[in-house]
């Protein structure tokens, strides 16, 4: 690509003409400024993929090459068993059956609390934008400054709540934590997209006879897909990589995946396996990167919005 | 939105009321009952249980004069003022430069936004990797010959908090510069015209024009940065656990200590609380710069 592009200065002045009548000069592709702004933009780009590309030659090498050798170079010999072991024998505590558990807990963790959480958050900025109420915009704004309430304000009494109800350390007080730490945002985001649909489209339905909820899920639901797929990256990467929470309500046999890595990296007991531990650290990372390259834009869209939070 | 009047004021609009149930639950109960709940037990001396037997500023006392919670204040304003300096710049820098209509632009961005997908946990233990002086960095340069290259910051307690602001700037500075990219998106292209008109160089529109007109821009990236920076935890617990010894503790680690292992309810709830007052700190200005004065966005 970079060399069918400088060898085509006339595409390159075509394509800055069409944007505006801006560029008097005619620019030469190799000018100094532009040896400068993508020399500059590739060291900073090699330098951000440098960990992700030490992590994965590190999960391919065996234990003798990584001793003798250098963190950055190929692996001479390339193994999977790094990657077998992190994910079905390497051991927490006494448990020795990988990373595995841990994938599936925060996959029963991760599911149930996007869909609760989008579910009760959609409705509550459906009803914010169009239904209000009075005292509504009270509790509302309540919601908002609480998001930027440090966590550990809150964790104890939400412990003391939840062992009254008798949920404390199961997966279901922790799909519940993630959905009252996932409402200021997901409600924001909600209640701006619905504020923003023709008011006259809610009227015409009104007219119609439809109510609360038909409104909502024939109207308001089918029409505002983009901001759920906006809300689901945001639910999946947050919960997928919280660590807190999970280290705070759930028990060691119902850890989620980030708190069993970190158990099983930093365990002080055994000889340290760097290529298990690096393979067990990119399969932990592995479901919100997916997410993130497959959504692409709409993850941009999704952290400026989650980026609220803190 | 139904103005229609009906006799009982309670059972108007009901369906947006039960929605709302959850909403107000969370706000009343755990954001209010729960924050002004802890707030009160940080004046008792609440050990293995919460007990309502109040020691007025005891905890408070102590809290300052142990050692470890000094050591967790002092990190946390040395990793604030880093993270704020240098996610601001390189955050900046790296949206103007992706701002010059370049070709690959989509390309760039997602290298360097891809690290804020990952969690605290993995970047930590990435970064405890490549700073591991035995396999890492230092191994590497010494085994180029400069035997003498010494390089490890997660080892040497005088500059761990350095390596982790490492990390940590490495995980979300991609955020910082798409908040900023989108900023100097909104800035209208007839600015850049009339100073190169002008005949201003493009560093000095930065510095003069565009910097100025991206207040607002600035003012939400600095309450995101600093949001972030006082709740930070994960990234010590994957990278050092607090060590070497207590050298790189942050605040958030002390409350999550004192309140599951250490057993000293009251320490974790005046921690906490402490932590409580420095976001009110940071957020109560900015808010009354925000909302309160007339002159908005």
């Amino acid at each position: 690509m970079a060399d069918v592009a400088s060898l085509s200065p006339g595409a390159e002045a075509l394509r800055r003409g069409a944007t505006g009548p801006s560029g008097p000069k005619p620019r030469h592709v190799l000018s100094r400024r532009n040896i400068f702004l993508y020399g500059t933009l590739i060291v900073v780009a090699l330098y951000y993929l440098l960990p992700l590309y030490v992590m994965i030659v590190t999960s391919l090498k065996g234990m003798p090459e990584i001793r003798l050798g250098n963190i950055f170079s190929p692996p001479v010999e390339i193994t999977f068993e790094p990657w077998v072991k992190a994910w079905a024998t390497a051991c927490t505590g006494l448990n020795c059956d990988g990373l595995s558990r841990g994938f599936w807990n925060s996959v029963r963790i991760t599911v149930p609390s996007v869909i609760l959480s989008i579910a009760i958050a959609s409705v509550n900025g459906y009803a914010l934008a169009n239904w209000r109420f009075k005292g509504a915009d009270t509790f509302f704004i309540i919601l908002i400054v609480g998001a930027f309430i440090p966590y550990q304000v809150m964790i104890y009494p939400i412990v003391i709540i939840l062992r009254e109800i008798g949920i404390y350390g199961s997966l279901t007080g922790l799909v519940i934590v993630h959905s009252i730490f996932g409402m200021p945002i997901l409600t924001l985001l909600f209640r701006n997209y619905f504020t923003s649909m023709p008011e006259e489209l809610f009227r015409a339905a009104r007219v119609d006879g439809a109510g609360f909820w038909g409104i909502y899920l024939r109207i308001m639901l089918p029409m505002s897909l983009p901001i759920f797929v906006v809300a689901i990256i945001l639910q999946v990467t947050g919960i997928w990589n919280d660590f807190l929470f999970g280290v705070v309500y759930t028990r060691p046999d119902t850890y989620p995946m980030t708190v069993q890595l970190n158990n099983i990296v930093n365990s002080v007991q055994g000889v340290k396996e760097y290529n298990v531990n690096m393979a067990a650290t990119i399969l932990t990372g592995l479901v919100p990167l997916i997410v993130y390259f497959v959504s692409g834009k709409l993850f941009v869209r999704g952290i400026a919005a989650g980026a609220v939070k803190g | 939105m139904s103005n229609s009047e009906r006799p009982n004021q309670l059972f108007r609009n009901l369906n947006a009321k039960i929605a709302s149930i959850p909403m107000v639950l969370t706000a009343l109960v755990v954001f209010v009952g729960g924050t002004a709940w802890t707030v009160l037990y940080s004046f008792t001396n609440s050990k293995l249980l919460p007990r309502l037997n109040f020691v007025g500023l005891d905890q408070y006392h102590r809290l300052w004069s142990t050692s470890r919670w000094l050591v967790s204040i002092e990190n946390l304003l040395i990793y604030g003022v880093i993270s704020l300096v240098f996610s601001l710049v390189i955050g900046f820098l790296l949206a103007a430069l992706l701002d010059q209509k370049i070709r690959f632009e989509d390309t760039f961005r997602t290298i360097f936004l891809y690290p804020f997908a990952l969690s605290f946990i993995v970047t930590g233990l990435v970064w405890q990797w490549l700073l591991n002086p035995d396999f890492g960095v230092q191994r590497v340069v010494r085994d180029l010959g400069w035997t003498s290259f010494s390089f490890d910051p997660l080892y040497n307690s005088s500059i761990v908090i350095y390596g982790i602001s490492i990390a940590a700037l490495w995980q979300g500075t991609g955020l910082i510069m798409c908040l900023m990219l989108a900023g100097l998106r909104g800035i209208d292209e007839d600015i850049w015209k009339a100073a190169r008109v002008d005949g201003i160089p493009a560093w000095k529109t930065y510095l003069f024009i565009i910097i100025p007109m991206m207040r607002p821009v600035f003012i939400t990236t600095l309450v995101i940065i600093a949001a972030g920076i006082v709740k930070v935890y994960d990234l010590v617990v994957a990278q050092t656990s607090g060590g070497p010894g207590i050298a790189s503790e942050v605040p958030a680690k002390y409350v999550y200590d004192y309140m599951f292992f250490a057993q000293n309810l009251g320490q974790g709830f005046a921690a906490s609380t402490m932590m409580l007052l420095s976001v009110v700190i940071v957020i109560v200005p900015w808010a009354y710069l925000e909302f309160g004065g007339k002159k908005r966005g």
